[in-house]
């Protein structure tokens, strides 16, 4: 089990995140952990990760296409989008599209190079749940969220952009 | 001016406590260098040759009066009485000391400044025509468009991190005076044949290391779609934009390879999801910042009063300066004017603590608190009084702002280069005093007339020596300092990227390469011809022939 951060509470998971060794082999999994599988290994064998006792998530690399997800995003119980490196910010767009253009209404967690100064803007594009780095600070990283109170920007969090909230409130 | 609103307040305080919080963090060792580099530098901080460097963030150029004396207090307290204009618009301090950057930027947000995305993969400050709202050729004054998209792009979730820098520029008059064609998105406000103002978008232009002139993507997007358009613009770039290769990851590239019309399609295909959504812009959302941008009460008087015209008669030296350093205004009986950072022996661009004071008074004196920055790195005060101007020339000249030479060749656009940039092949601003000191004779300086020169330090390009009419290239051939000259470039509505003339010349040499050039274009030139018109029509062999001569 580890603590990850979700819906702003350091909670306990049992998720097992599946990624190929270098030699770009993946280990087994037992039937009965919930995994959570890359894009490509769920597309090649849909049944049989759902026929286990388990449950089974996918998770995107960053220049994964999110579309081939959308006709399973309603039966998934979470989708996750990898970070390979804090700057690879190709996992914002993904998780706008996710949320946005395919409705996806589920936990959405951000796994990889993930600490506090990215919880904010993690959390506006829609990404509820955070693996924070490990030997990063897990406490301090809930700090993130309110890092800035207020946003000019159309996001998933605030779909009308402080431009139109401040001429209507006028 | 654009005015923050307590919410502006607030996020910009907000940020200078996180970058406070970041820079504690790295100096207690808890961020490493690699991670705390990509932070910084989201705030405008570089680590340079002597000491960081701060870059100071001027959105479109503007500034009021009180903003520049805060930069001059910065310079004197935190600095050495002095700082830097950029080609963006933009002010750096060289000699800040990294742990107190965090107390520079909360001077700065006490007059609502910040060095918010002035540098790193992000977009940057936007940048546009100085002399808009003042300019008579205006089709639509940018600037509430401006500070739309600076909101817009200010701390952009989805947008922090990008594959590299991203530059927006945005003209509002029918003469491109903002570069638009060399950003990674230029914005030209256009009129359709149904009389309605739009923005022809440019994509992919940018100098560096590959200069290319941008392609039009779209041609006439309605200005409420300004910003759902970039949000689908961006984030075609940030998804598909290669990561893999820093000198590959600008939008330029990913143009080129997916060509525009590709592009275009892929980026109309996103915009399908984003149009019409919230950001789309009502008329009383841009009246709401176009209210910011209101004219001045400008007073009702006569264009070229008698009292102007007896000083341009009488001193040459008056007329001289009201002839390069003051540009028409749309209202009558008011000029702009530009005071020149280009006085031989003071690297282009420099300012010092004092002359900010000056120039800020003069502001509040003369016009109506404001000033402009241009991407020539000089200094404008926008609204004179044509009555004023004898007495603005004089202080303008107590302080060292008056080189009549705005336009000409030694208003030499230059980057920082070997004495500052830790990325330099070579100096710039020695060689580029060099020229100055060369053409210090008026009379032949203004013979010449009109002519860009633009100078860098190595090809990123910051002294944008691409479109400079003629070009300088500082490159390094073991371990020397060489400078290679280009020309035919040229900025404005028919940019175009100037080529190399032949092999590069050491530094003693370049000036007597220019005389040489000059001397071609005396020769050849036709009544009334630009120097960019001569090479232009005779092309480049002329200049080579001359210039690599063995016998004159
Ligand atoms: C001394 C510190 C500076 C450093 C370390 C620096 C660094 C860089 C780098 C690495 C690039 C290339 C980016 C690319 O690949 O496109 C670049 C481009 C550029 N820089 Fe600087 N720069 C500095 C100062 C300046 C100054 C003083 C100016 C303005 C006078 C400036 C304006 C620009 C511009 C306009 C470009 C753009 C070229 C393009 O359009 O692609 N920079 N700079
Ligand atoms: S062009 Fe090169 S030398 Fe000049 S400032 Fe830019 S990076 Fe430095």
């Amino acid at each position: 089990m580890r603590s990850i951060i979700k819906d702003g509470q350091i909670t306990q998971d049992s998720w097992q995140v599946l990624r190929a060794d270098v030699e770009g082999q993946y280990p087994t999994v037992a039937a009965d952990v919930d995994v959570i599988v890359p894009l490509a290994l769920w597309l090649a064998d849909k049944p049989t990760w759902q026929a286990r006792a388990g449950q089974t998530a996918v998770w995107l690399a960053p220049d994964d296409d999110p579309q081939l997800l959308a006709t399973d995003l309603d039966r998934l119980p979470l989708v996750a989008v990898d970070f390979p490196a804090f700057t690879d910010g190709r996992g914002y767009s993904l998780g706008r599209l996710l949320r946005e253009r395919y409705s996806y209404a589920g936990e959405l967690r951000a796994l990889g190079d993930v600490w506090v100064d990215l919880l904010h803007y993690l959390w506006q594009v829609g990404f509820n749940a955070f693996e924070i780095k490990d030997g990063k600070d897990l406490d301090g990283a809930l700090s993130g969220y309110d890092t800035f109170t207020e946003r000019y920007q159309s996001t998933h969090r605030e779909p009308v952009p402080l431009f139109r909230r401040r001429v209507t409130s006028l | 001016m654009y005015r923050y609103d307590e919410v502006d307040h607030r996020i910009v305080r907000e940020r200078v406590e996180q970058f406070r919080n970041q820079t504690q963090r790295f100096l207690s060792g808890e961020l490493t260098e690699d991670e705390f580099r990509p932070l910084r530098l989201m705030n405008g901080l570089y680590v340079q040759r002597h000491a960081p460097m701060l870059r100071v963030a001027i959105p479109y150029g503007h500034l009021a009066s009180r903003q520049l004396r805060k930069l001059a207090h910065i310079a004197r307290t935190y600095d050495k009485n002095y700082a830097h204009f950029t080609t963006r618009q933009n002010i750096q301090f060289n000699w800040p000391e990294l742990a107190r950057v965090p107390d520079i930027l909360a001077e700065l947000a006490e007059v609502e400044m910040h060095a918010i995305q002035t540098s790193g993969n992000c977009v940057r400050n936007t940048t546009t025509d100085a002399f808009a709202g003042v300019a008579q050729d205006e089709l639509l004054d940018p600037r509430a468009y401006c500070e739309i998209i600076r909101q817009w792009s200010t701390l952009h979730p989805e947008f922090a991190f990008l594959p590299r820098k991203f530059k927006i520029a945005v003209s509002g008059s029918v003469e491109d005076r903002a570069a638009t064609q060399v950003h990674d998105i230029g914005l030209h406000v256009v009129r359709n044949e149904a009389g309605e103002v739009g923005f022809k978008v440019i994509v992919g232009g940018g100098l560096g290391r590959t200069p290319i002139v941008g392609e039009v993507v779209k041609e006439f997007l309605p200005t409420r779609h300004l910003l759902t358009y970039l949000d689908a613009v961006l984030r075609v770039y940030n998804r598909f934009g290669r990561r893999d290769n820093k000198y590959k990851a600008r939008i330029k590239i990913l143009v080129k390879a997916m060509t525009v019309a590709g592009f275009a399609a892929k980026v109309e295909d996103e915009w399908q999801h984003l149009k019409d959504g919230p950001s789309t812009l009502r008329d009383v959302d841009v009246a709401h910042y176009a209210s910011y941008f209101t004219d001045p009460a400008y007073d009702v008087l006569p264009s070229n009063p008698p009292e102007l015209l007896e000083k341009q008669a009488a001193e040459p030296a008056f007329a001289r300066w009201l002839e390069r350093n003051t540009r028409p205004h749309k209202q009558a009986g008011y000029r702009s004017v530009v005071l020149s950072l280009k006085k031989t022996g003071v690297p282009p661009g420099d300012i010092t603590a004092d002359q900010m004071d000056a120039a800020a008074d003069w502001a509040d004196r003369f016009g109506y608190g404001e000033l402009r920055v241009a991407h020539e790195q000089n200094l404008i005060l926008p609204d004179v009084r044509e009555r004023d101007l004898y007495e603005v020339w004089q202080l303008a000249k107590s302080q060292g702002f008056a080189t009549p030479n705005i336009g000409l060749l030694t208003d030499i656009i230059c980057c920082p280069g070997g004495d500052f940039c830790s990325l330099a092949n070579a100096r710039s601003i020695p060689v580029a005093e060099a020229i100055q000191t060369r053409f210090d004779d008026l009379d032949y300086l203004f013979d010449l007339g009109e002519i860009d020169c633009n100078f860098s330090g190595c090809m990123n390009a910051c002294g944008h020596h691409h479109i400079g009419n003629i070009g300088i290239l500082g490159v390094d051939k073991n371990g020397e300092e060489w400078y290679q000259i280009t020309l035919g470039g040229s900025q404005g509505s028919h940019t175009t990227i100037g080529k190399v003339i032949g092999p590069s010349f050491a530094q003693a040499d370049v000036p007597l390469a220019f005389e040489k050039i000059m001397t071609v274009y005396l020769e050849q030139r036709t009544e009334g011809e630009r120097f960019i018109e001569t090479v232009r029509r005779i092309g480049l062999d002329p200049f080579k022939e001359r210039v690599y001569a063995k016998h004159h």
